[in-house]
């Protein structure tokens, strides 16, 4: 496993070089020139053609990649064009902000949709049942940026229960704190939690069927343990890939739930990097989370070894057979 | 008659589908004594595993039910019972293996935290104790290096292995009785003997009565005193293995007798089959089930359900020319182009 675990880790090196291409390209293909934005609409050219040179960026693009990629193997994420600071400094002030939020949101939707997946599919076609998919069907479709004004609306204007926007601090107190995180991980737990519940039930439904459900049944375990053990320990493997899809969606920024909601993470400092065409920090989020993507998806690999036997590593390349 | 163990009496089972009652098992009798083997034979769909699921009880919620009849196990009204005393009987009392044991074991956990749960389901003992029985069953059942073993996943054992570890399960809990459903029907024909010969020798020793369920009509020869022969949800036949061995009298029963694989067949004649299929349980028959393909049939057998007669003491038989003092001559065997 341990093996396993490093080979993987050697792996992800050239998947990142890869993105990396990627995003350079992508962020020089972005129409606007950072030096025009930053110095606004009244600069002269020259002043203009003065900041790019010093931005480096009148370098052929081939020089500028490198060097790029040059300051990447060092660790360097580059210097913010717009704050003057570190990247990976921006990154690290924004980060467990969109940690904490995305925790939330996460605990909330397993708790909840887990749980309804299972119970809906151990009474399939009961009233419970429909309602679980009734309403988690409207979970994934629901759009987020209405469901979090609405939420504000009603809990912050209408009720006052909980602030509408902004984090709060510790200092602050720790309920403060927690009222602060209550609705944008509502409105961020919602799309993840109808997920959770609709894999959990179909995944459940196949399970249940099969013969091994039957001989827990014939030796006397009460349903509880026939369902939440012998059937819920099988049914992981589809509930494990989902997750790893939410965990790294979660953790790459809540681009809408933070608009809303003014949460510094993330998602709102890659979408004012784009506005202000600030591409060392395009580059460097985008990168960031391109890692954590990568990160994810070992530890859902290793998940499945651990939660599915059948599952063998030494051959292939990697990824989870059956 | 004291040394009985189960006795089942006008067993019915319905299935609700969507627009119709499946009337799977009609009016079964079983009666079964303490270490005695009763087999219960035909082809698919005749009702053999409801029959042995609704002793467990373990039909379907709310499509399988038993509208009419009485199981009693050891003195004990099994219909009566509630759902945790049910669970009580199950795994302990009564325990079941199946068909196929390369789907019946949980394949995420090892085959002895499988018997450690069968095990400390019924019995107070410590998880130390629970894993030394394990252990001592596979050891029963014939595995190799148990101690070993007992660690494994079922995908690291062959099929026979396995069905082994299927009993290991069943019989953790020293059951009076064990439901054997097809459990050779999915292996090897050399392992097949060895699983029935384990079978056989573990109910020696245990004094375990068993139902074994097959279509195999060698196995029930070989391995039970009574036979149950049912056709679509209905007993056509039932008594003494020897009996009916010797003095089959339903036509159904001369069926399957005659499409078994002889010399004859293997010297290049076809192999001769019933003709026909069973009939639709859905909707209601009137006369005899096996009416239609019966090539014996007459007017009264579309018209009239047959009696069971017990035409020599405890071979009972349902076929309107089938009594004490009528019999019917057995005709040539139907070929199947």
């Amino acid at each position: 496993m341990g093996k396993y675990i490093l080979k993987r880790l050697v792996d992800l090196l050239p998947t990142i070089f890869v993105v990396a291409i990627i995003v350079f390209v992508i962020t020089r293909l972005i129409p606007g020139d950072p030096a025009a934005v930053m110095l606004g609409p009244q600069a002269s050219v020259e002043d203009i053609q003065e900041l790019r040179d010093d931005l480096g960026l009148n370098e052929p693009l081939h020089t500028q990649f490198f060097q790029y990629i040059g300051d990447l193997a060092q660790g360097d994420f580059g210097v913010s064009l717009t704050y003057n600071q570190p990247v990976i400094s921006l990154i690290m002030d924004r980060f467990p902000n969109t940690l904490i939020l995305a925790i939330s949101a996460l605990v909330i939707a397993l708790l909840i949709g887990i749980p309804a997946g299972i119970i809906s599919a151990s009474k399939q076609n009961s009233v419970m049942d429909y309602t679980v998919m009734v309403i988690s069907l409207i979970g994934v479709s629901i759009p987020i940026f209405w469901l979090g004004v609405m939420l504000v609306l009603y809990f912050s204007v209408n009720l006052g229960w909980f602030p509408a926007t902004g984090m709060g601090t510790m200092d602050e107190g720790f309920i403060t704190y927690i009222k602060h995180l209550v609705l944008p991980s509502i409105t961020l737990a919602t799309i993840p939690m109808a997920t959770f519940a609709r894999i959990t039930r179909s995944s459940m439904l196949e399970v249940i069927s099969q013969d091994y459900i039957k001989t827990a049944r014939a030796k006397g375990l009460k349903e509880f343990f026939v369902i939440g053990k012998h059937a819920f320990k099988n049914a992981l493997t589809p509930i494990l890939t989902v997750l790893g899809m939410q965990v790294s969606a979660l953790l790459g920024g809540a681009v809408l739930t933070e608009t809303i909601f003014s949460w510094p993470g993330m998602g709102r400092l890659i979408v004012d990097a784009i506005d202000k065409r600030d591409f060392v920090v395009v580059q460097g989020t985008v990168l960031f989370i391109a890692i954590i993507f990568v990160l994810v998806n070992l530890l859902i690999d290793v998940l499945y070894k651990i939660v599915n036997p059948r599952v063998n590593y030494s051959s292939g390349k990697g990824g989870a057979g059956k | 008659m004291s040394d009985e163990i189960l006795k089942v009496e006008n067993l019915d089972v319905h299935f609700r589908s969507s627009a119709s009652i499946v009337k799977a098992v009609n009016g079964v009798n079983i009666s079964l004594k303490k270490k005695e083997t009763l087999g219960i034979v035909g082809e698919s769909g005749s009702g053999k595993s409801v029959t042995a699921t609704a002793l467990m009880r373990l039909l379907p919620k709310g499509i399988g039910s038993i509208p009419n009849g009485k199981i009693t196990f050891n003195g004990k009204d099994i219909l009566s019972l509630s759902d945790k005393e049910m669970r009580d009987v199950r795994g302990n009392d009564i325990a079941m293996i199946f068909q196929d044991p390369m789907t019946s074991l949980n394949p995420v956990f090892t085959v002895g935290d499988q018997i450690e749960e069968a095990v400390r389901t019924h019995q107070q003992i410590s998880k130390k104790e629970a894993k030394l029985k394990a252990i001592e069953m596979l050891k029963v059942v014939g595995i190799p290096e148990p101690e070993k073993r007992v660690k494994m996943y079922p995908h690291e054992f062959s099929g026979g292995m396995r069905q082994r570890v299927m009993i290991a399960i069943a019989l953790s809990c020293n059951p009076k009785l064990l439901i054997a459903d097809e459990p050779t029907t999915a292996l090897d024909v050399t392992v097949q003997a060895q699983i029935l010969e384990l079978m056989k020798s573990l109910q020696e020793k245990n004094d375990t009565s068993i139902i074994m369920i097959t279509h195999d009509l060698g196995v029930v020869w070989e391995m039970c005193d009574k036979v149950i022969v049912m056709y679509a949800g209905n007993t056509v036949e039932s008594g003494k293995v020897k009996t009916i061995y010797d003095n089959p009298l339903h036509p159904y029963t001369w069926g399957l007798l005659e499409s078994q694989i002889t010399k004859n067949t293997l010297n290049g004649n076809k192999l001769p089959a019933i003709p026909g299929s069973p009939p639709d349980l859905r909707n209601p028959i009137r006369g005899c089930n096996f009416a239609d393909r019966c090539p014996y049939a007459k007017e009264i057998c579309k018209t009239t359900k047959p009696e069971p007669i017990e035409v020599e003491e405890g071979h009972i038989v349902s076929c309107h020319f089938q009594t004490k003092s009528n019999r019917l001559e057995r005709k040539e065997l139907v070929y199947i182009e």
